[in-house]
This record gives C-alpha cells, structure tokens and sequence, in this order.
C-alpha cells in the first residue's frame, strides 16, 4: 500500500502511543508509518492488545497519539483541538462499531439522521438523504423501527447507513461483524464491499475474523505495536 | 426539537426509576411548600400590618394595663390621625381546645383603624346597638357554625364569669392575608361588667392603637407618644404593628427556625436522591455519550442532555409537588381549625418551590454532567462492555 502511485488519503509518519496503566507507561504503538489511498479496504488484523483499535481510533481522531504525523487528506489531524476534531470527524469519517453504537430511544431514521442535525441541511433535505442511505441498506421499511426492534444484523445495516449519511472519505469499522451470526456477518460485509466499490468509500476495518479480511484488498498484521504486512494477504488490485 | 425529543424519550427511558423520582420530588416539594406556608402563617399577623398604624402598651409588660385617660392625649400629639383601643380577653368557648383570639375593642373607632374587616353596614349597625353583640370573623364563624343571632357564651380567664354575646356581624377580610379568626365585642360590656364586679379593673386598656397620617414618621411619633407618660406610673412603649407582631413571633422563634431548616433538610436529600439516579443514568449511558462525541457531537451537547433530562425530570416532579400543595394546604388548614388565622400558599412560596426544583436539576447533573463532557472518547466506547 505504501508503494502505490499518487498521494495517499492517509499517510502516517513514525506514530507513537502508549498508556499510562498503574503508574506504568505501556507502549502500545511504536513508531507506525503507513499509507492509505483514497478508495482502499485495508483489513487491520492482530492478537487481542497489539494495538490494532488503537490504531484505528488515532486514524479516526478519537484519539491522540504521543507523537508522529497522521495526515488525513492533507490534515495533519493531530494538530487539531478538540473543537475542530470534533468538527473534522462530523465531516470526514463514518464510524462503524462492534456492538452497532445505536441510540435505544430513537428510531432507525432518527438514529441515521443525527450526523445530519450538525449540518444545515433543511428538515426535508435530511429526509432524503436518511430515506436514501436506509433504501442502500435495504431497510426502507425498517425506518419506524427501534433498535430493541431489529435483529443484530440490521441493527448494524442501521449503523452503516449512519457512517455513510454525511458522505465521508473514510469509513472506520471495528470488528463490525463480532457480534453477529454468520448470515448477519456476511451481508454487512457484502454492503461494505459495495460501499467501498460502488462509492469508493476507503476502508479501515479491525477484525479477528479472516473470513471478513478477506473482504479487504490488504490486510496489516500488528503485534508488538509494530506493522507488518500480511505474508498470505488477499490482495486484490486496487481501483 | 430533536434535542428536546432526545431529552424527553432519555427520560421515560427508566419508567420505575424515573416514576420513583419524580414522586420523590412531588413529596419533597409538597412538604416544602406546606413547611413554608406554615412559616409564613406564623408571620401572617405581621404580614398583614397596616404601615400607619402603632400599637402602645405597657412599657414594663403586655399584661399590665394603660389608664383609658391615655387616648386624649395620645390623640393630641401631632402625626396622629386616630386612636382606638381593646383589650385581649383571653376566654374560654366550651372547651379550651377551642382557642381564637377575643378582643374588647372600642366599637366606635376601631374598625375605622382596621379597613381591611369588611362588615355589611346593617350588620354592623345591629353591632353598634347591642351592648353585647359581637363581630366575628368568617373563617371564626365557619370554624364553629356561628351565626348571625346566635348566643355565645364564654367563660372568662382573666375576666372571671360567664360571659354572654349575640353575634351581629360576620366580617370578612379584604385580601386572603387578612385575619378572619377573631372575635370582637363591645369594650363597653367588659368596662361596664368590671365596675360592677372588680371596680380597680374598670378604665384599663390593654393596647392603644394608633393611626398615623405619614408611614415615614411612624418612629418619630412613637417618640413622641412615649415622651409624653416618660417617668408616669404607667411608662409606654410604642412601636409599630409590625414590630409588635413580630415581637409575638420571636417568642417562638427557635421553632419557626427549625420549621425553616426541615424545609431546607427535605430539598437537601432529595438533592442526594436526584443526583443518585443521574449518576447513574449517565453512568450506563457513557458509550452513548461517547458515540454522540465521536459522530461529530460538541461534549457541551453532551452534557446538556444530561442536565436537560435532570431539568425535566425536576420539572415534572415539581409541577405535580406544586399543584397539590394547594389542595393539601387547604385541608392542613382546615384540620389546624383557628390555629393559623391565615394559611395560604403565597406566590414567593411557590416560587422558592420552582427555584429549589429548578436548583435540584441543576445541581444533581453538575456531576454526571461534567464527567459525560469529559469524557475521553475511547475510554466511554469501551465502557459497552
């Protein structure tokens, strides 16, 4: 990935991170350097604490590395407040969580529409855009529905039309398939291999599970808090 | 719109929970009010004070009387409009539980002093005519079923006997504050009932009453009232109505204080009990709350969900704690007969209510509140378990 002509969407330069545990410093990132171009699915594998969701959430602004360079798009994003990364995330990245992340008490069309509530969009232009985004994820007549009123599956559909209703560049998806069954898990990953073809959304997705790698056009070990490039990765060519 | 949804829904989210506080609050407020209209009942007499006028007594005691040669002179000091005077009579109807307030007052001048008892004119001209009639008070009257025409026999305590009065008028008060719980009659009868039984008694009065022309010289006058029967038999002290009713109320203060401090214990745990079930309302919802920072969501957003669910929940309970105060304020009143001649829930009662609900809410989110804007992103992502 690092080798690919053109600038990358995210280039990362020498990233260190670590956590304060006990009075303890643990290294969880150790001097990361990675290239990401604009339309790429990359799997992030790795044994449980190498630092793979770490990393992901540095790359997603919800978290601040101790040092290094993470340009997005041409921002380096550590440099950020807190005020403006909140801002740049609202605009730049979908978020895509395990346990679907919805909020119990809206529906499924309120719960898609709240990244829009921090845009200007007109009432009737966010019905549009949520009706849109549900109708790719097929759940059009899902919409009235409450979240305790879906399956797991659809629950994370709902999630997915939500990290896609405000258009970002890039998509962040953390074990989006560990909490669900096989059938589930495969076509939510079936609609991120559309999102990431047909919209050319880029990609950064956590996963134990290789069957959903497999998905991506790369996969990155991590261990150790160190990168390395799978040795037997899928790699399919790149659009 | 979609925040007050948000709110609205977050709340209800925990019926039993929620159901729970809220009528923790309806109690705590309820109780609140009800302890501060007791207070303010306390302080009714000086509430309703007229600002003109004075009261003169006995400079060593209330108990000990004024010659009745004080009025002219009192009359002719300059600032005084008019002079009335009474006596506390302190009787006994049927039983002693049965206490109200017994006045022998001067009939011709006293109800000039005190225009806030509203008396039908033929009423009070059947007054006038009977030595022995007396006026009572509506709130007197329902307490008893006293009506016009009916006998009232009271036994004296400080004027011993067996006493006879006709009731002549009922009389009502011109504003809810006004005093509707006494029993006025001829000072006459009692003067002229004294000469016959204990002469050295006749000719005393109890209390001077003073109207003045200007409120603003009232401590002036009161000097000036007082210089006059300086180094007499009978030294004056004159003070203001106000002053006068107060001075009553201090005698009992210590149980006026506590009354307030209960008021204030009872907002107090509530308080605990509010900031108990938003701790841990906010507590389960961190992963929410981090999700909502993560999508883009200010952590100002945050917390003011948490404080607008605590502001709404501290809404309901007080808006319910506040409409059945009065309901339960009138039956308080109604069970406590003639004890509290004035017990109404004032509007500065329900609003220390509004304000203390209002400060609960507030107070009760300042610590969820807090945490759920601060906290990190990640660390409220992985409290999903």
């Amino acid at each position: 990935m690092n080798d690919a002509a053109g600038a990358p969407l995210i280039s990362i330069r020498n990233l260190v991170k670590s956590y304060r545990r006990g009075g303890q410093i643990v290294p969880v990132l150790t001097d990361i350097s990675l290239d990401v171009r604009a339309g790429d699915f990359l799997g992030l594998m790795g044994p449980s604490g190498s630092g793979k969701s770490t990393l992901l959430n540095l790359i997603a602004g919800i978290d601040k590395p101790d040092a290094g360079v993470l340009l997005v798009d041409g921002v380096d994003i550590t440099q950020l407040d807190e005020a403006a990364l909140a801002d740049w995330r609202a605009g730049n990245v979908g978020f895509i969580f395990q346990f679907y992340n919805l909020m119990p008490v809206l529906t499924a069309f309120e719960n898609v529409e709240l990244p829009l509530l921090l845009t200007r969009l007109s009432r009737a232009e966010r019905r549009d855009h949520v009706e849109a985004a549900l109708a790719l994820v097929g759940l059009t007549d899902r919409m009235e529905h409450y979240p305790s009123e879906l399956s797991g599956g659809q629950q994370q559909r709902v999630a997915i039309a939500r990290a896609i209703i405000t258009d970002p560049k890039l998509l962040v998806a953390d074990e989006p398939t560990g909490d669900l069954d096989r059938h589930s898990a495969e076509e939510v990953l079936t609609l991120m291999d559309r999102l990431n073809v047909e919209l050319g959304k880029t990609i950064i997705m956590v996963t134990h599970d290789r069957r959903a790698a497999e998905k991506a056009h790369a996969i990155m070990y991590l261990e150790k808090g160190e990168l390395s490039a799978a040795a037997d990765v899928h790699e399919r060519s790149v659009r | 719109m979609h925040f007050l949804k948000l709110v609205l829904r977050n709340a209800l989210r925990h019926k039993l929970r929620t159901g729970l506080t809220v009528l923790g609050l309806v109690v705590a407020i309820l109780s609140f009010g009800l302890l501060q209209t007791v207070v303010d009942a306390w302080y009714a007499g000086a509430a309703g004070a007229a600002p003109t006028r004075l009261v003169t007594r006995n400079a060593i005691s209330l108990v000990f009387p004024l010659p009745l040669s004080y009025r002219d002179r009192i009359r002719a000091v300059d600032g005084v409009r008019a002079v009335s005077y009474g006596n506390w009579f302190g009787g006994i109807y049927q039983e002693p539980k049965n206490f109200f307030p017994q006045f022998a007052i001067d009939a011709a001048t006293y109800f000039d002093l005190f225009r806030e008892y509203r008396i039908p004119d033929e009423e009070f001209a059947a007054f006038l005519r009977d030595r022995k009639g007396a006026i009572v008070g509506r709130k007197l009257a329902d307490t008893y079923g006293f009506r016009v025409g009916d006998n009232v026999p009271i036994r004296g305590t400080i004027y011993a006997g067996n006493w006879e009065f006709t009731v002549r008028a009922i009389y009502d008060g011109a504003e809810p504050k006004t005093d509707t719980s006494q029993f006025f009659f001829h000072w006459d009868y009692l003067n002229e009932t004294l000469k016959q039984r204990s002469r050295a008694r006749a000719d005393q009065v109890g209390i001077y009453f003073v109207d003045i022309i200007d409120a603003d010289r009232a401590a002036e006058v009161s000097q000036a009232i007082d210089a006059l029967f300086r180094n007499s038999l009978a030294e004056t002290l004159t003070e203001t109505e106000k002053a006068f009713q107060i001075g009553f109320v201090k005698q009992t203060e210590a149980i006026v204080i506590a009354i307030r401090l209960v008021s204030y214990v009872v907002i107090l745990i509530i308080l605990a009990v509010m900031a108990n079930t938003m701790a841990m309302t906010a507590r389960e919802r961190l992963s929410e709350y981090a999700t909502l920072k993560a999508l883009g969501f200010s952590p100002g957003y945050v917390a003011r969900l948490i404080f607008g669910e605590s502001i709404a929940i501290a809404v309901i309970g007080a808006g319910i704690g506040i409409a059945l105060t009065f309901p339960v304020a009138e039956w308080f009143a109604a069970q406590m007969g003639t004890l509290f001649p004035v017990f109404a829930v004032s509007r500065e009662t329900i609003a220390l209510q509004v304000g203390c609900a209002v400060a609960v809410g507030i107070a009760a989110a300042l610590v969820p509140g807090r945490r759920a804007a601060r906290v990190r992103i990640v660390d409220g992502l992985r409290a999903i378990g």
